[in-house]
């Protein structure tokens, strides 16, 4: 199936996780620490860490370790902290 | 003269403050932490730094918080100067929030009789509108409230780091996983401290700041020490854009965006555990007061012991039978963080008198036959 990560498509198995399937793409900039800015990259790949936060499909700050990769996706790299007021595209998601 | 040998059992915010305190004059300072089988209410707490309604059945202890408060800036900027650590304060006052008329008055009448009774604990009462200035996420069911410019919160888990650090740079020896069972006195000689694994340490000086374990341990030095515990529930969410500028009663958002909602005070036992049916209260409670947090996801649930006396205020204490030992009980370890250095760490290694009007702290209190106790405040 094909997902998209900052705009440039990709072609990934199905049944693996988004974190898995990009990190197998190459991307290694997943989100910008909050306190740091520092770059991240998943950490724990099993939803303790939260290192591996995206904004998929427009919803901000999802684990990506725990979300499984749907054909059409499009993901983008998490910068700094979400706000309340767009989580709320968020509420009811999958 | 050879310095004295201070041991301060117990290395959490409370025996760590008073340890750094001692050090910091030149004392010869061994803390022993028990480790992670501890109850760790310093790795619990909810922060605050906190001022406001305090010590209204005891205005000794008002003004000791008072004075902590005052202090608090100058131990944040000493250990970040000394350790690099920086402890997290912000002090550009607190919000009390109310959901009734009623509730709101009761708060104005009590803060009115702490500001009589020890003088200069000013606060300001507001209306929602006045809040949402301040506050602008509350949401409508929150009629009124109070504001102490002097409050604030803290990192206590980096404050208790910046401790540990100071510790060290003051050349004090912490050792961890010294679970102690065993303190004998011997006249003229000090104090021996003995652990669980046969380890012992002499001492010319002995504080016990042990928290929950500390009744036991005070018994062997001639110390009356009560604890009861209260269980602290907390909730924290994912980290977000801060939205939330100043810490309140009923949630407060960290340096790092985390929000922490909190906290529930129980009389459980020994049972650190958390409960669907609290955080169940906590959460709707935090959305009541700011309505967007419904959007918000959590992360984590914790619920902490917190060592309490009978009547809540605070023992720091003398034996008489034993000369050199002193029990220190406390809830407040983040508040009272700066003068436990500045005063108390002193007091007990015999560097300095105790504080003033310090009989009010003593444990004899407690076995008035006529008198009856609450700490529910
Ligand atoms: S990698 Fe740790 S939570 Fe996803």
């Amino acid at each position: 199936m094909t997902i998209s990560f900052e705009g440039k498509n990709l072609e990934v198995p199905a049944g693996i996780s988004v974190a898995s399937a990009l990190l197998a793409g190459g991307a290694r900039d997943f989100r910008s620490s909050i306190v740091g800015n520092a770059p991240r990259a998943p950490y724990c790949m099993m939803g303790v860490c939260f290192e591996c936060l995206l904004e998929i499909d427009g919803v901000p700050a999802r684990q990506s370790c725990l979300i499984t990769v749907r054909d059409g996706m499009k993901i983008k790299q998490q910068l700094g902290a979400p706000e309340l007021e767009d989580i709320n595209a968020g509420v009811n998601h999958e | 003269m050879s310095k004295e040998q201070l041991t301060v059992v117990g290395g959490g915010l409370v025996g760590a403050a008073i340890a750094y305190g001692a050090a910091r004059k030149g004392a010869k300072v061994r803390v022993l932490d028990q480790g992670d089988a501890a109850f760790r209410a310093s790795r619990g707490n909810f922060g605050l730094v906190w001022l406001s309604s305090k010590g209204g059945g005891m205005p000794r202890y008002a003004r000791w918080t008072r004075d902590a408060i005052r202090q608090w800036p100058e131990l944040h900027k000493e250990l970040l100067e000394v350790t690099g650590v920086d402890s997290g304060l912000e002090q550009n006052g607190g919000f009390w929030l109310g959901f009734s008329e009623k509730e709101v008055e009761k708060r104005a009448n009590l803060l009115a009789k702490i500001h009589d009774e020890v003088g200069d604990i000013p606060f300001q009462m507001m209306d929602h509108s006045e809040l949402k200035q301040y506050l602008p996420g509350i949401g409508p069911k929150v009629v009124g409230g109070s504001f102490g410019a002097h409050d604030g919160h803290a990192n206590p888990l980096m404050l208790l780091r910046a401790l540990h650090a100071g510790l060290n740079e003051k050349g004090a020896e912490v050792i961890t996983g010294a679970d102690v069972v065993d303190l004998q006195h011997r006249e003229n000689s000090g104090f021996i401290v003995t652990a669980r694994d046969g380890q012992s340490w002499k001492s010319d000086r002995l504080v016990l700041a042990a928290g929950l374990g500390i009744s036991k341990l005070a018994e062997k030095v001639g110390l009356y020490a009560p604890v009861t515990t209260t269980r602290g529930q907390v909730l924290i969410t994912e980290r977000l854009k801060p939205f939330i500028p100043y810490p309140t009663n009923k949630a407060r958002q960290t340096q790092e965006g985390s929000v922490q909602i909190g906290s529930t005070s129980e009389d459980v036992g020994f049972d650190d555990r958390t409960t669907t049916d609290k955080i169940e209260w906590l959460a709707k409670r935090a959305v009541d007061t700011f309505p967007s947090l419904a959007n918000a996801r959590l992360v984590r649930a914790w619920g902490a012991l917190r060592p309490l006396t009978p009547d809540g205020y605070p023992i720091y204490q003398a034996s008489e039978a034993c000369p050199g030992a002193y029990a220190v009980i406390c809830h407040s370890g983040v508040t009272l963080a700066s003068i436990h250095a500045s005063a108390i760490g002193p007091w007990m290694s015999g560097l300095a008198e105790a504080p003033e009007e310090f009989e009010t702290f003593r444990s004899e209190r407690f076995l008035d036959p006529n008198a009856s106790f609450t700490n529910d405040h």
